[in-house]
């Protein structure tokens, strides 16, 4: 069971950052940026699929991945609360993507490196199938955090106002960062079990990648700051109710409808 | 048997690249007959969420039916994960008489940050004075770029 919490989070990560994603559909500052954002948002919500089916496979209680992504309440979710953070402007939406995706790229290379040298003998043809997503998924993150960082030195290092502005998103969205590397039970258990990422040795990772980029950028980050978390164990700031009761609208209005 | 299906196989193509066939693409890993009437075929997605794939599954079904296989399964492995090596010759070449520049290079790891974008020869004038305009286009497994020297701008199929 901690196996299906562990892929479940993954999972809401995926789709919730994924579905903000595509709210910029048709309102990009170009089109060339509107396609790149919905682009992220598809490998995102690609990713979510599979992990859904995985988790729903695993629980084997008969659920699918439509039924775990649309009919689960803000409290049944688990993503990080830095991704249901809302759009903002552009400068926004740079930096939490730049932010999440400097986590999640070290975080499924570790996921792939334990899976493919399991330290426990036990076979679970389940975590190869993880190690596969894990697998494809790094080749599509690397695109995330190219992306994201070449926005966020554009923009530190372009003019006043846009430097101003991205300063502004990393002051307000810095504080959402450090739950990804705090780990609770579930985190602990999974190491236990052999398949779980030492969030403690990825950090380092993350902060090199902060250092390298925010300095080329000419940006800061907060020193000493207070740390927002909740959102692994389903405590939410209020925007994740208002993305649910629209992006769950339908499954809401008329349930277990399909295509 | 096997060549049979693989036959078969060559009238399913991509939906949004049309001129490549599945196999032209690398994306079918494995035939597996399963007795007179039933057949498993391996499929590997090229992106996580590229939205081809349901429509692939389809045809490869509705394709080995009407040639009489009654029980036709398609699974979807992800592991290894597909890569642009994968792409056959007769495709690259294919894709740039369509007027896709194909991949370039070996698929590797490439540079997280500042990386140097490859060198492409435009598909419609041959010139190599190109730019890239995005690295995302408009599918997953296409980047955006512009020729110097015609002037147009072009799809890329990037190496991944």
């Amino acid at each position: 069971m901690n196996l299906y919490n562990y892929i479940l989070r993954m999972a809401d990560n995926s789709l919730i950052l994924g579905h903000r994603l595509s709210e910029w559909c048709g309102h990009g500052p170009v089109l060339e940026q509107d396609i790149a954002m919905t682009n992220m948002a598809l490998d995102l919500i690609g990713q979510a699929r599979s992990l859904f089916a995985l988790a729903a496979e695993v629980q084997n209680e008969g659920r699918t991945e439509d039924d775990l992504a649309y009919l689960r309440d803000v409290m049944d979710f688990q993503n990080l609360l830095l991704v249901e953070q809302p759009n903002g402007d552009f400068a926004h939406t740079v930096v939490r993507q730049f932010f999440f995706s400097a986590f999640q790229l070290p975080f499924y290379q570790n996921l792939d490196t334990i899976l493919t040298n399991p330290k426990s003998k036990i076979q679970n043809p389940k975590l190869d199938i993880l190690r596969g997503i894990a697998e494809k998924a790094i080749k599509e993150l690397t695109y995330h955090v190219r992306w994201s960082s070449e926005w966020v030195i554009r923009l530190g290092d372009g003019t006043d106002e846009s430097h101003k502005r991205m300063q502004l998103a990393i002051n307000s969205l810095y504080e959402y960062t450090v739950e990804a590397f705090m780990s609770d039970d579930v985190d602990k258990q999974a190491i236990t079990e052999g398949y779980g990422v030492v969030l403690e040795n990825i950090k380092p990772v993350f902060e090199e990648t902060l250092k390298t980029v925010l300095t080329e950028a000419t940006l800061t980050w907060p020193q000493n700051v207070y740390m927002q978390k909740g959102g692994k164990s389903g405590y939410h700031t209020e925007h994740l109710g208002y993305l649910l009761a629209e992006m769950q609208y339908l499954q809401r209005v008329y349930p277990h409808s399909v295509w | 048997m096997k060549e049979k299906v693989y036959k078969i196989l060559e009238n399913v193509t991509d939906p949004e690249i049309p001129v490549l066939t599945i196999q032209d693409l690398g994306i079918v890993r494995d035939v597996r007959i399963e007795g007179e009437e039933a057949i498993e075929i391996v499929i590997t997605p090229t992106y996580s969420g590229c939205p081809a794939m349901s429509v692939i599954a389809a045809h490869i079904k509705m394709e080995l039916m009407a040639n009489g296989f009654k029980n036709v399964k398609v699974t979807e492995v992800f592991s290894p994960a597909w890569t642009t090596d994968w792409l056959s010759e007769s495709g690259k070449k294919k894709l740039k008489e369509y007027g896709i520049a194909p991949p370039v290079a070996q698929a590797r790891l490439e540079k997280l940050l500042f990386q140097v974008p490859p060198s492409v020869n435009c598909p419609r004038c041959g010139s190599d004075k190109t730019n890239l305009i995005s690295e995302f286009g408009s599918t997953s497994c296409k980047s955006l770029m512009r020729c110097d020297d015609c002037l147009e701008p072009f799809d890329y199929f990037k190496c991944h």
